[in-house]
């Protein structure tokens, strides 16, 4: 470390986050220099530089993995596949956000550096293994996302909800800080793979050093018992910030979260019991608690919770079972995000003249009005149910399969537990779509935009075409290895 | 594309078809609908000249990969069993459509549901993977629970959602029944694959469950509970009047003739072939709720003031005839069981049909707004009573066939004591049959005779042209089924002696579907074939070895154990051997001369 030698950068592993953020500064640029203008040109550039984005990691997709910056940033397919992730539910936030946000009457400009921004800083944590970058990623994210929650300055709860957002999450990053400075006491480094495969020193410091890591982390996952905020930020923050929140933020943690937890497999023993106790309850009380609420905005919050511990019982059977690309995982919140995103795009179309209304009384004539953002409404609720042929089943699916591969037999049925019970506030959604306008308020009509449209099409498409073409996907996830399970067809089938 | 896809692709284009037509185009819509359930049914017709009877196999195979790493596939066939089920489902969907022209409110979305739902009910129908069968038996849930959400009855609400979650809350852990089935697949073979023909043959042949027993029952209860809901057996019956009453009548024709089915379709199809321990093992449990859903849901059905919700109670009690046959393990009692499905398709569907004409006319169900309405109506009336009479199972209609066979082979395996059935059952359900003479008739009774008391009844005409041409259809089957059953009961003949016979038989002698050489013969042995006919089939004259024979299970001892006296079923005892066959009268003669050759 005496001499300081400039580390060999392969430009083409950090080339997305470069985009990225240099996308950000170009929209930022134009908003500064036509502040009256409408933000159509910045929501142009935005989606470039997005699609160029997505053009650049699908590419890299075939590539061998590898590290560069002394192993700051890696690449391997399941950091790729979450950026595709982020940079795909972003583009498709940015789709809806403009005619939401006019209806809202919030239509800054700023909004669309800060998501560009957020997205970077999720792919940054994406694709570390150093603890630092990590920290430095989820900080990036989380200061974006702070901004974003407030966006609708006028509105006490989107203001309620930014600072208990920022409070609660400042919170948690000293959690995760915490964490690490005791990773760091332990093992004298800040980078995952110096985990020694022996740890003969002080094991109890690295048990702190991982529980207050997952707390960190858990925060961002919006896993029990660190799910308070869920409800309440999704509910007051602006719905097309709710989106991205609900996807992005968990995208980027939950893979941070497998790459910390699977390079701490000297200590398995240790936190897989502590996993297993925090999927159960986020299941539980991500499913049970939402029967009550009458927003949907807040079901959504309960959802994105139940969701959590889903992707947590995924990620314990993947790493049971050895696979390093967590696909189970990974195909999982591929369907969520999609399935997420769409449901937000679409009832954000009751946003009217400043207000919003995400009781399930405002979504009552969605049918009349909308057929599109209803019928599509049908297709999200019933991939977060899981009923096939919608592509939330094929995600379901991977984890029973996985999770009883790796003998995780109780965990899977209660994951089909929490399912059913879940079904019941998805079904309340669909249904307030069906229902014909009888109250006193007069059915909000807002008219249908090109971005909106446009969305909900890709995210109806990416849940059929996903389910359709299940095998390939998560063949593309598990990365480009020789299969090891031949297909039965080929032995037995032959009749 | 083979003509199997083709059925399930045709109501598919339909949906999105009428999905891009506005909305205000009512008649189109409607037109559209009709033609392509008629397209789908014309084509199921196809079905009849080129389904093979002869054999138990599975035909007009088609396969493609879809999840190949997880040995998930698109494999579609047909069996005896599913060759009614399909043409059922085609026919009564036609039907109902022809009748939902007086849907008027939102009429794009319901005929797509209705579409979508036939392509579901078709897939569950023709699916060979375990993945692909879940995936259509999932499917019928939303466009059922959007068809009683919106155009339901005044409680739809409530309705659509107990059916919905009470279906998905069992199915759910069918799912990971089947991924448990899997997994088991790949312990013993090395190699994932949900593909019910490569699982049921390594049940077959005794494999699959060897070492592994104590998983059998749970994994058989993962996929009995899902199926028993849907049926709907005693306990889980509750859903079923909610939906039926609130459904708009279309949708209770095809709930109660289809989606009904899906589940006893399900013991046949799964539960016999792939847990044979664990089915003889709960047989007499199926047995005694089947016998209670019977009885029960007379009893309830007698108390209804709504005419409809009275026929939904019905279904509960028919479709506890289906189960009783299905469980006897008999091969009267599974003819029976199979044939009740097709019947109960046409007679409930029928009556719901009735109900529904006379519900638009003057949109009320209670009796006590009926009454005297067969002067009003006499075609009406007299059709009415044709229908209900086969519900009741009058001899001459469709009805009677199905209940006798279940009742018969039920009471033969009881009296022969075996699966631990009791012969007092068959008996307590002969009760039902009664009993569902009482109720519908009180039915007729209140609805056609008395005092007209409802000023609305004197307006009414009698039916109209189509109406009667709708009805018809229904009839013709009432009476073809019950006077020449044997149209209905060849095609099913092989596959219930196979169903059967791989429950009931022990390892390496149960029929499986892999295994080409293997054939039911006439008198119902399980043959190896070493040379076929010109055409592919086979059949007595033609060199075949015996793998068992068609009474394999009436072992001596079994017999000595459990029939200490002599019985007087239980004429074939005197031989000694492995004969105590008293089910099939022609059988038990072909059996002896099949162990001469």
């Amino acid at each position: 470390m005496t001499e300081a030698t400039m580390p060999a950068i392969e430009w083409a592993m950090i080339m997305p986050v470069i985009i990225m953020m240099l996308t950000g500064c170009v929209a930022l640029i134009i908003e500064m220099f036509w502040p009256k203008q409408n933000n159509n040109l910045i929501v142009g550039v935005t989606l470039a530089g997005l699609g160029w984005t997505a053009f650049n990691l699908i590419g890299q997709l075939g590539s061998p993995a590898g590290e560069t910056l002394n192993g700051l940033v890696v690449r391997d397919t399941m950091g790729l596949v979450t950026q595709l992730v982020l940079v795909g539910v972003t583009f498709l936030t940015v789709l809806f956000s403009e005619p939401y946000m006019r209806q809202k009457k919030i239509a800054f400009g700023e909004f669309y550096p800060l998501a560009l921004w957020s997205a970077a800083g999720g792919m940054i944590m994406a694709t570390s293994h150093n603890l630092l970058m990590i920290f430095l990623g989820l900080e990036v994210l989380s200061i974006a996302l702070y901004c974003m929650a407030g966006l609708s300055r006028q509105e006490h709860k989107s203001e309620e909800s930014a600072l208990k957002y920022f409070l609660l999450g400042a919170f948690a990053s000293a959690f995760l800080l915490y964490g690490i400075a005791m990773f760091f006491g332990a093992t004298g480094s800040l980078h995952l793979s110096n985990m020694p495969d022996h740890f003969h020193g002080e094991e109890n410091l690295l048990v702190i050093s991982i529980i207050m890591m997952l707390v960190g982390l858990g925060f961002k996952l919006a896993l029990a018992p660190f799910h308070q905020w869920t409800p309440d930020v999704y509910q007051g923050a602006p719905t097309n910030v709710t989106a991205f929140m609900a996807t992005a933020s968990k995208a980027a943690a939950l893979v941070a979260a497998i790459r910390v937890l699977s390079s701490f497999a000297i200590i398995e023993i240790y936190w897989q019991p502590l996993l297993v106790a925090i999927a159960v309850l986020s299941m539980a009380i991500g499913s049970l608690s939402a029967l009550v609420q009458k927003d949907v905005k807040r079901v959504l919050g309960y959802s994105s919770i139940a969701n959590a511990g889903y992707l947590v019982v995924a990620f314990l059977a993947d790493y049971e079972l050895g696979d390093p690309n967590f696909t189970s995982a990974i195909f999982y919140l591929v369907v969520y995000s999609i399935a997420t995103v769409g449901a937000f795009a679409a009832i954000s179309i009751v946003a009217k003249n400043g207000k919003e209304g995400t009781r399930f009384e405002d979504l009552y004539g969605m049918w009349k009005n909308s057929p599109l953002a209803a019928g599509a409404l049908v297709v999200f609720m019933a991939s977060l149910i899981g009923i096939p042929p919608a592509a939330g089943f094929f995600g379901k699916l991977l984890i029973f399969q996985s999770a009883l591969e790796a003998e995780f037999t109780t965990l899977a049925i209660i994951l089909a537990a929490a399912s059913v019970a879940s079904a019941f506030y998805y079904l309340r959604i669909m249904h307030a779509a069906f229902v014909e306008n009888q109250g006193p308020i007069p059915t909000q009509a807002a008219p249908m935009k090109f971005g909106l449209k446009a969305a909900l099409m890709i995210c109806i498409a990416g849940t059929v075409i996903f389910a359709v073409t299940a095998g390939k996907v998560s063949q593309t996830i598990s990365g480009d290895q020789p299969e090891t399970a031949i297909s039965v067809m080929n032995t037995t089938g032959e009749v | 594309m083979g003509i199997l896809s083709t059925l399930l692709l045709i109501p598919l284009l339909g949906a999105v078809a009428i999905a891009l037509v506005p909305s205000q185009y009512h008649k189109a819509i409607k037109w559209l609908a009709i033609l392509f359930s008629g397209v789908t049914f014309v084509a199921s017709l196809g079905l009849i000249n080129q389904f093979e009877s002869g054999t138990f196999h599975m035909q007009l195979v088609e396969k493609a990969e879809w999840l190949p790493q997880l040995g998930i596939g698109y494999h579609v066939g047909i069996d005896g069993l599913s060759f009614w089920m399909v043409l059922l489902t085609t026919l009564l969907m036609l039907l109902s459509l022809i009748f939902s022209v007086y849907v008027e409110k939102r009429a794009g979305a319901y005929f797509g549901m209705m579409l979508l739902l036939e392509t579901a009910m078709l897939g569950v129908f023709m699916s060979l993977d375990l993945v692909l069968f879940y995936t259509f038996f999932e499917l019928s849930l939303i466009p059922m629970f959007v068809l009683i959400a919106i155009w339901g009855g005044a409680n739809r609400k409530y309705a659509s959602k107990k059916f919905f979650i009470m279906t998905l809350a069992a199915s759910v852990f069918m799912l990971i029944g089947i991924v448990a089935m899997a997994k088991h697949y790949a312990a013993t073979t090395g190699v994932w694959s949900f593909d019910l023909v490569a699982i049921q043959a390594a049940v077959a042949d005794g494999s699959f469950w060897a070492g592994a027993m104590q998983l059998q029952p749970i994994i058989f209860w993962s996929f009995a509970l899902a199926l028993m809901v849907k049926c709907p057996m005693f306990p889980f019956h509750t859903w079923l009047p909610d939906a039926h009453t609130e459904a708009p009548t279309a949708g209770s024709i095809i709930l109660a003739g289809v989606l009904l089915k899906m589940g006893t379709y399900g013991f046949l199809r799964f539960l016999l072939p792939l847990f044979p321990e664990s089915s003889r093992d709960f047989a007499s449990l199926f047995m005694i709720l089947a016998v209670i859903g019977i009885i029960y849901g007379a009893i309830v059905a007698a108390m209804q003031t709504d005419i409809k919700k009275l026929v939904a109670y019905s279904s509960v009690s028919h479709m506890g005839f289906v189960v009783l046959g299905i469980f006897s393990l008999n091969h009267s009692g599974l003819m029976g069981g199979a044939y009740q499905q097709l019947n109960h398709g046409i007679s409930t569907g029928a009556l719901f049909l009735m109900i529904g004409l006379i519900y638009e006319r003057i949109h009320t169900r209670a009796f006590k707004d009926l009454g005297g309405l067969k002067a009003q109506m006499p075609i009406y009336a007299a059709l009415f009573l044709i229908v209900m009479l086969s519900s009741v199972g009058l001899p001459g209609t469709n009805g009677f066939i199905g209940e006798f066979l279940a009742l018969i082979g039920s009471f033969q395996t009881g009296a022969a004591g075996l699966y631990g059935i009791h012969w007092i059952l068959p008996v307590l359900a002969g009760l039902g049959v009664i009993l569902a003479a009482v109720y519908l008739l009180i039915m007729f009774q209140k609805t056609f005779y008395g005092p007209i008391t409802n000023d609305k009844l004197k307006r009414l005409k009698d039916l109209k042209g189509w109406e009667i041409g709708l009805v018809g259809v229904f009839v013709l089957f009432i009476f073809w089924g019950g006077l020449y059953p044997n149209t209905f009961l060849k095609p099913l003949e092989k596959s219930i002696a196979a169903a059967r016979m791989m429950a009931i038989n022990d390892g390496g002698q149960r029929p499986s579907w892999a295994e080409p050489t293997h054939e039911i013969s006439d008198s119902g042995d399980l043959m190896r074939v070493a040379e076929r006919t010109e055409t592919g089939g086979w059949h007595e004259d033609y060199p075949g070895e015996l793998v068992a024979k068609a009474n394999h299970h009436f072992l001596a001892t079994e017999i000595a154990v459990e029939l200490p006296g002599p019985e007087e079923m239980g004429h074939g005892d005197d031989h000694g051997d492995d004969h105590g066959d008293d089910h099939s009268e022609e059988g038990d003669d072909h059996a002896e001369e099949e162990e001469e050759h």
